[in-house]
């Protein structure tokens, strides 16, 4: 599972500061083909400005990013979102006022393409398309398990199935490269057992690379093949879990070092 | 009762996608298409049509434009009325210089001029929100309206400042101007306003409808999909504004026959806003029953003394109608601060479940 060809995304010497605050310094790793790539690290340690920067939205200073082997130096997140690189946020942001359905169907927003002549009637190939993208989205309500709710309004679900209707609608996108902030932030274990699934089954059934943030240590460790740890915006450690487990610097950050 | 969907089922998607999925539903449609298109016109008298329903037609289409523009994509407008202003006077420029060509035509291509310049005051609304982009269309009703009193080639230079509006025929009968009967006007206006409202429900139903309201309930995400910002937002104010635009020529040429700039002015403006506000944002039924409201009530506020047998002053009634009206639309707003159309739906609600509460 290694070599150049299998990398998906590189991230190189990356830096981010905003005014005098330095966000990320340096930062290198790769995510491969496949794979589940986890970043952790204490708060503030920049793990979402990374998400951030890898999905366009925020430009760094220094530093590039290659994805699928094309360097780009700034991207604006309409072609991050149209080369398949797809999210979900710490703080649920759906789509409040819309059904779990249109929330997920929005989510096909690149890939229906019918003109608005045709919108305007809602016939001919913009009806055919509206059927043909309910058809996927039945498929990702039908994985996700959220059937009963595919009509209710999604600012009154409880917080679980926000996030699990959030990560609906990243998967209709179908992205080549996930990005999942938190998503088990604030789920009680049996929540978490649900999403952990999904996850495992999302990057082995469709193939998607995922990378990760998340504060749950043994979610992470089981889930992942490998991690990143970033501390005050530097990299720390870089490898497969039992490496990560033992690397005295991860062990500082996290539990504390005597003065 | 009888709205019961209990059976109703759907085994196709397409029919599940559909605007209208519950029979009751597409019945009450039917119906209500009817009594506009049979009933009024049979029992309504020309007070009835003439200033009433032409009116409200108008009002809700403007309010149907404005709400795209609110309601389904979160931008505030207060420039409604310059931009009806825009359709009228664009509608009464065209159809001077060309009057050969049919009304209809040019009161369709009113609104794609309305909608021109809509975009190019849409376009600050990449950068700013909120109060802030309010204010930023405040400017395009004031430099609008100035247009309008200033720039006599927009109104040939009429020495009263005003455009009125001469005949026009369709299909030989006359539509525009003094000797248009008012059923054949409002024919015509509710033809207009129900393939318009068609359009707007197909469209926010849609792709487009829903990339509006991502951008409207969280654009950062609607950006992270893949939704281009710019392109959505001038889109919902070029639809908007086309709206605006049609309503403003269908108001002075189907209407009111003439119109000074006054008509086009920030109070116009705000009336629409509160329509929509009122109505529910986000619902096209809204739209219209935020224009009943405003425009219907007062109305039936001022004529009921006299029907009850009262004699009042004029003034006094008139007084009254404003009290009244503001203290219901107080009771509508607290009572259901998201609309009318929310109440509807709750009525709605209540009917699928009763005689159970839940």
């Amino acid at each position: 599972m290694s070599g150049a060809d299998d990398i998906l995304l590189k991230v190189d010497n990356v830096s981010l500061s905003f005014g005098g605050v330095r966000a990320i310094t340096d930062v290198s790793f790769d995510i491969r083909k496949g794979e589940i790539r986890a970043i952790i690290g204490p708060n503030g340690a920049g793990k979402t400005s990374m998400l951030n920067v890898i999905n366009g939205f925020y430009h760094p200073q220094n530093g590039s990013i290659s994805f699928h082997g094309q360097t780009r130096a700034r991207m604006k997140p309409y072609e991050a979102a149209s080369q398949g690189i797809a999210r979900t946020f710490q703080n649920v942001a759906l789509f409040k006022g819309m059904s779990t359905l249109d929330n997920i169907l929005a989510g096909r927003a690149l890939k229906m393409k019918s003109s608005f002549f045709w919108q305007m009637f809602r016939h001919g190939p913009a009806l055919a398309e509206e059927i043909e993208h309910r058809k996927f989205c039945e498929e990702i309500i039908d994985f996700l398990e959220i059937e009963h709710i595919r009509k209710a309004p999604v600012g009154t679900l409880p917080y679980g199935l926000q996030k699990r209707v959030e990560l609906g609608r990243a998967l209709a996108m179908e992205p080549t490269l996930l990005l999942l902030d938190e998503p088990m932030a604030g789920m009680n274990l049996e929540e978490k057992q649900d999403m952990s699934r999904f996850i495992i089954d999302v990057n082995q059934h469709f193939g998607t690379t995922i990378a990760l943030i998340e504060h749950d240590i043994g979610v992470v460790m089981d889930l992942s093949d490998r991690i990143v740890v970033l501390e005050y915006g530097h990299k720390i450690a870089d490898g497969n879990p039992e490496e990560v487990k033992s690397d005295q610097k991860v062990i500082d950050a996290y539990l504390g070092v005597a003065h | 009762m009888f709205y019961r969907e209990v059976g109703q089922f759907k085994t196709s998607y397409a029919a599940d996608q559909a605007i209208f999925p519950i029979r009751q539903d597409r019945i009450g449609l039917a119906l209500i298409l009817a009594v506009a298109f049979i009933g009024i016109p049979l029992i309504g008298g020309e007070f009835m049509i003439a200033s009433v329903m032409i009116p409200f037609l108008v009002l809700a289409l403007a309010a149907i434009g404005l709400n795209i523009l609110i309601g389904y994509t979160g931008l505030i407008s207060l420039g409604t009325g310059a931009f009806m202003g825009v359709g009228a006077y664009a509608c009464y420029k065209l159809s001077t210089l060309f009057p050969q060509v049919n009304i209809i035509v040019w009161i369709i291509s009113s609104g794609l001029v309305s909608c021109a310049v809509g975009v190019l005051f849409g376009l600050p609304s990449l950068r700013i929100k909120g109060f802030y982009l309010a204010i930023a269309t405040l400017a395009a009703q004031f430099f609008l309206q100035w247009c309008f009193v200033r720039v006599g080639w927009l109104y040939n230079n009429n020495p009263s400042g005003a455009i009125e509006v001469p005949l026009h025929t369709l299909f030989g009968i006359p539509i525009t101007g003094a000797t248009a009967k008012p059923l054949t006007r409002y024919y015509v206006v509710l033809t207009i306003v129900v393939v318009m409202t068609w359009f707007a429900s197909n469209l926010v139903h849609g792709r487009i409808g829903r990339n509006w309201m991502a951008v409207r309930d969280m654009d950062i995400a609607a950006q992270l999909m893949g939704i281009r910002l710019l392109p959505a937002k001038l889109l919902a104010f070029a639809v908007s504004s086309f709206y605006a635009g049609v309503a403003g020529a269908l108001m002075v040429f189907l209407w009111l026959g003439a119109a000074e700039p006054e008509a086009f002015n920030i109070n116009e403006s705000f009336v629409l806003l509160f329509m929509v506000i009122i109505g529910g944002l986000g619902s096209l039924i809204g739209s219209f029953l935020g224009a009943a409201l405003i425009h219907i009530l007062p109305i039936i506020v001022r004529t009921t003394p006299g029907a009850l047998g009262l004699s009042i002053g004029s003034a006094t009634a008139e007084h009254l109608t404003y009290i009244i009206t503001g203290g219901l639309i107080l009771f509508f707003l607290i009572v259901e601060p998201h609309g009318l159309a929310r109440l509807w739906q709750i009525a709605k609600q209540k009917l699928r479940v009763w005689p159970f509460p839940y």
